[in-house]
Parts: C-alpha cells; structure tokens; sequence
C-alpha cells in the first residue's frame, strides 16, 4: 500500500504527518509505504498510491484525483489520522 | 593508520556519506529493520547528491539575472532563496554542516533537559539551513573546522530552543493552548507580527470574518509560486535592461539575436530556477523524510513531554484568511522595502537591492499575518505582516556582509531568524580569535538566561498579549448575539400578536 502526505512545501507538515501516519499505520498493523510531498509532485504520483491524506486547504487544491483524499485537521493526532485510515480503507472494500 | 585516514579522508569528510551514516546511526537507534536501515541510509546519501544536482541548474539560472540587475541599476540584485543557498554551500561546507546539524540537535535537547526550556524543534529543513547559515559566518573568522563544529552546535542548539520560547506566549493566542510550539526561523517576523497587534489592532474584527477572494490559493504551490516570482523578475530587467542599455548591448548579455528573443530567453532562465530549486527540495525532502523520525525517536526517550516545535504551515488552519491577507501585505513591505534600497539605502550605505520572493513572503507573511491576527485582527494581520515584509527585505541585505564570499552569489536566506543571528553572530566573530570566541560564549549564556526568564514569567504564568483584542471581539459578538436575538423576539411577538388580533 503507498500514502502520500502533501504540505505546500513537501518539507515540514508532509514530514509531520509522514512520521504519525507511520504510527498509525503501525497500530493498526498495515505494511504501506509513506511519502511526503507537495503539490505538484503528489499530483504526479497518485497514479501509484492508494491515498492522499493533507489538510483542509490544500485538499481544495487536489480536487479531482483518481484516487480518495483525506483531510487531517490535527497533523499530530495520530487517532485521527488511524481513523482516516480506517475510514478510506473500508470505503475501498465496499 | 591508512584504515584511519582513508575513514577520515575519504568518507567521514564526504558530506553525502556522512549524512547517511548519521542515518543509519538513528535508524539503528529507532530498532528499524536491516532492510530499512540501509534503503534510509542510501536514500538520505543520494538526497544529499541531488543537492549538489539541483545547485548547478540554480546558479546557471540565477547568474544571468545578476548581470541583469546590475545593468539595469548599477547595484547587486539578490533573490533570497534558502534552498538555493544552501546548496551552493554545500559544496564547500557540507561535511561541518552535517556535523553542525547532530551537534546542534544533542545541545538542544542538553538545554531541554537541563533548563526551564523544553522544546523539540523538529523541522528538519530550518535545522538544515541555520546549520548552514552559522558554518559560513564562523568560516570567516580565523577558527578551524573543529571548532566551526563545536561553536556552531551551541548557537544552533541555542536558537532551537530560545525562538519557540520567544514565539510561546504568541503561538499560545494563535492555537488557544500549549500542546504545540512555532519551530519555523522566522519567528521574529511573528513575534513582531503579535506585538505590534497588541498595540494597533484593540478594537479591529478577525480577518476570518472577511471574504477573501480565491484567486491566490494557486501561489500554496511552491513550484508555482517560485518559477512565476522569477518569470516576472527576468520580464522586468530583461526589460528594463533593454531601454537603458539599447539593442545591441542589452542582447548581448543573454546572447540573443532580437527582442522578443532576449525577453524569451529571460523566462526560459526562469523557468529554469524554478526547476532547480524543485530538484533542490526532493533532495531535502529525501534526506528529511528519513532524518526527522529519527530526530523525534530520540527526543522522546531523551526529554519526554517536552513541546513540539513545528513548521510555519501548522498555524495556518488556525486563521486561513489571515494567510492571505498576510502574503498580500508582507509583500507589499517587500516591495516598498524594495524601492528603499534601490533609491536611499543602496547609493548610500552599500546594501544589495533584494528582490521580494514570493515564497519567503507567502510562508513568513502567511504565518505573520495569522500572529497579528491572534493579537489584533484585521489590523494586527495588515500591519503585523508589512513590517515582517520590511524586515525579512532588510535584514536579508544586511546579512549579506556577514556571509563573505558567498555573500556574491545572488541568492541569500531569506527568514527573519537566519537574518537577526547571522547579524549578530558574524558581527560578534569579528572581534578576533578569542575576543569573538568569548563574545560568542557571553552571547549563549545571555540568550539562553534571557530565554528561561522568558519562560518562566511570561509563558509558564499564561501571559496573554492582546486579551484587550479578544475580549472586544467577545463583547461584539455578544452584542451582535443579543441584537440577533432581540430581533427574532420581536419577530416572534409580531407574529403571535398578529395570529390574536
């Protein structure tokens, strides 16, 4: 599984939220592969991830990708992000 | 010992192999498996080369603009941008910078467990990039490589620690608790920002209650907002190059053959920066994405509850509008601090003309003015955020006498933090060998008492700057409630008083 977590910069929040949705996904005992990035390069890349999680403002920017964003207001809460997760992931099995 | 020398020569001074055993050194501190310390170390070692990739496109880009400006005005042109910087000054100070950055890292958590400060500043880049900032001012003075590392870990750990505790009482109004700290080198522009709120903004709205056009939210995309800022920049000197200097003289500098070729050409070099420094930022992004867990990992064992200090964006939710209306105004300080330079402060006192950057102004502009609204609203936003323009502008120009021969380079830092210390600190190194070394020890024990002080009677007791501003918020919304409810009442009673007659 590949998450790619966008910030405006792809340096500081990205790497934030990199780091916690690690955890997350750790707790909820998933193997994926997590990435950082910005804008540009995560438009490029959702052809080969299953997710994007960012945060309110930037989601309106990612509007019309193929695949399910997630909008995480807390990029510390790492419950919040495991039940974003959670939420995507059930979405897909359905 | 050859097994020595060669370690010492030939890997431990490489910066890239360096940085990716300081990797795996964290990796293997964090318990991570075989397979993903090596994949880390290998992927922070080509992050640190694609650095040294991206620096070249960068300069090919920018020094043509350069010899544009001067051209055009007579005077050193400079768009401060950290990436860019940083990787030219990775060429030559890589290895110190890398071992600036886990020296600087150890001291700030010494000073988080040892002193009344208890912050963890986990933004990889800014610790990248002051690291870098203070390797090249010490390098001026007359010290060597060991010491530049030794002297450059106390005033990294020590800027780490102090700007979160200055920014504290602000941040606090910002996000309405504790829980997180501004750990972004710009936090002098917000500490600003908040200030001066306090005193202009007691009776000004939130900028949340504004509507806001839009159009802008396209410039939250770096690379957008970094190749457009240099498209325009190359349109107007290429530009104005060609009125003042005429056809031939003017297309020579870009070598081309007519007009519409030379404007052209100025957008392509454009294009180019932007390019450079996308390249520059995978790199960083590489080298954090493996760096940072490693960096947290650590402090949590080392200084449990201690406060996350984190990047400028973290605050933004807390105030969307106030980020516009920041960028708008903090560029505009640019500009005019812009205007400054070229008419007095240039012809006069020697200082390069710095071109406003639009993603310096956007971050630090953004961030000042979500500060200035936290104290001062509307107001505290506009105001707050021009004079963080104004200062990023000057400060920037000012810095570039400290940073001797890459001071030439056209590009420059462009926080208000790298600005301030890289002032002080290059001034202070110009006392001599033992005269800067002893300042520079008066100076850390200054910031570092100033800074505990700081927090002990002002952030510790909940100090509230700007409650003048929220409390008139509160009563005009209660008022605004009453009034509301009031006229419903009325409503009410017209409507029942109708239904009886």
């Amino acid at each position: 599984m590949k998450v790619i977590c966008v910030c405006g910069m792809g340096l500081g929040t990205s790497i934030l939220l990199k780091m916690n949705t690690d955890k997350a996904m750790k707790q909820l005992g998933i193997d994926a592969d997590v990435d950082a990035a910005d804008i540009g390069t995560a438009k490029g890349a959702a052809g080969q991830a299953d997710f994007v999680l960012t945060s309110a403002e930037l989601a309106e920017e990612l509007e019309g990708l193929p695949i399910p964003i997630r909008v995480i207001n807390n990029f510390m809460d790492v419950d919040e992000i495991s039940a974003a997760i959670t939420d995507v992931l059930n979405l897909e099995q359905l | 010992m050859p097994v020595v020398n060669f370690l010492v020569n030939e890997v431990l001074s490489v910066p890239a192999y360096l940085v990716g055993i300081i990797v795996a050194v964290g990796l293997i501190a964090l318990n991570k498996s075989v397979g993903q310390i090596v994949g880390g170390a290998l992927k922070a070692t080509l992050g640190f080369l694609i650095l040294g990739a991206g620096a070249g496109v960068v300069v090919n880009a920018l020094s043509p603009l350069g010899e544009l400006i001067l051209a055009a005005t007579g005077a050193q042109g400079v768009v401060p941008t950290n990436e860019a910087i940083v990787s030219i000054a990775a060429a030559q100070f890589g290895a110190q910078v890398a071992w600036t950055m886990i020296g600087g890292f150890a001291i700030s958590l010494l000073i988080a467990r040892f002193t009344p400060l208890k912050y963890v500043f986990l933004t990889g880049h800014h610790i990248f990039f002051m690291a870098t900032m203070l390797t090249v001012v010490l390098s001026v003075a007359d010290l060597s490589n060991t010491m530049i590392v030794v002297v450059g870990s106390l005033l990294l750990g020590t800027i780490m620690q102090i700007m979160p505790t200055f920014a504290q009482p602000f941040t606090r109004r910002v996000t309405g608790n504790n829980t997180l700290a501004m750990g972004h080198f710009g936090s002098l522009g917000y500490i600003t920002a908040g200030a001066i709120g306090t005193v202009v903004g007691k009776k000004s709205r939130s900028t949340e209650d504004l509507h806001v056009p839009e159009g802008l939210r396209f410039l939250r995309d770096s690379m957008v907002a970094t190749a457009l800022s240099m498209v325009i920049f190359y349109i107007v000197f290429t530009t104005w190059t060609w009125i003042k200097l005429g056809d031939t003289a003017a297309f020579d500098i870009l070598g081309a053959t007519n007009g519409g070729n030379f404007i052209m050409l100025g957008v392509a070099l454009g294009l180019q920066f932007g390019i450079g420094v996308s390249i520059i930022l995978y790199g960083v992004r590489t080298i954090l994405a493996e760096l940072v867990p490693a960096f947290e990992g650590i402090s949590r064992r080392v200084v449990p509850g201690a406060v996350p200090a984190l990047d400028v964006p973290i605050v933004f939710p807390f105030a969307p509008n106030a980020v516009l209306v920041g960028f708008i105004a903090s560029f505009a300080g640019g500009l005019l601090s812009f205007g400054l330079l070229a008419w007095i402060f240039g012809p006069v006192f020697g200082l390069a003309l710095i071109l406003p950057g639009m993603v310096p102004h956007f971050f630090t502009g953004g961030g000042a003015g979500v500060y200035g609204n936290a104290t001062g609203g509307r107001r505290g936003a506009v105001i707050g955020a021009f004079a963080n323009g104004v200062l990023i502008t000057f400060l920037a120009a000012l810095l570039l006498k400290v940073l001797g021969s890459l001071g030439f380079e056209n590009t420059t830092f462009g926080d208000a933090d790298f600005g301030w210390f890289g002032i002080v600190v290059g001034n202070v190194v110009k006392l001599g060998a033992i005269g800067g070394l002893v300042g520079l020890a008066v100076l850390i024990v200054v910031l570092l008492f100033g800074a505990s002080r700081y927090q002990q009677r002002l952030v510790n007791v909940e100090w509230k700057p700007g409650l003048e501003h929220s409390e008139w918020v509160a009563e005009e919304e209660a008022a605004e409630k009453a009034a509301i409810a009031e006229e419903a009442a009325r409503k009410k009673a017209a409507a029942t008083g109708g239904e009886t007659s």
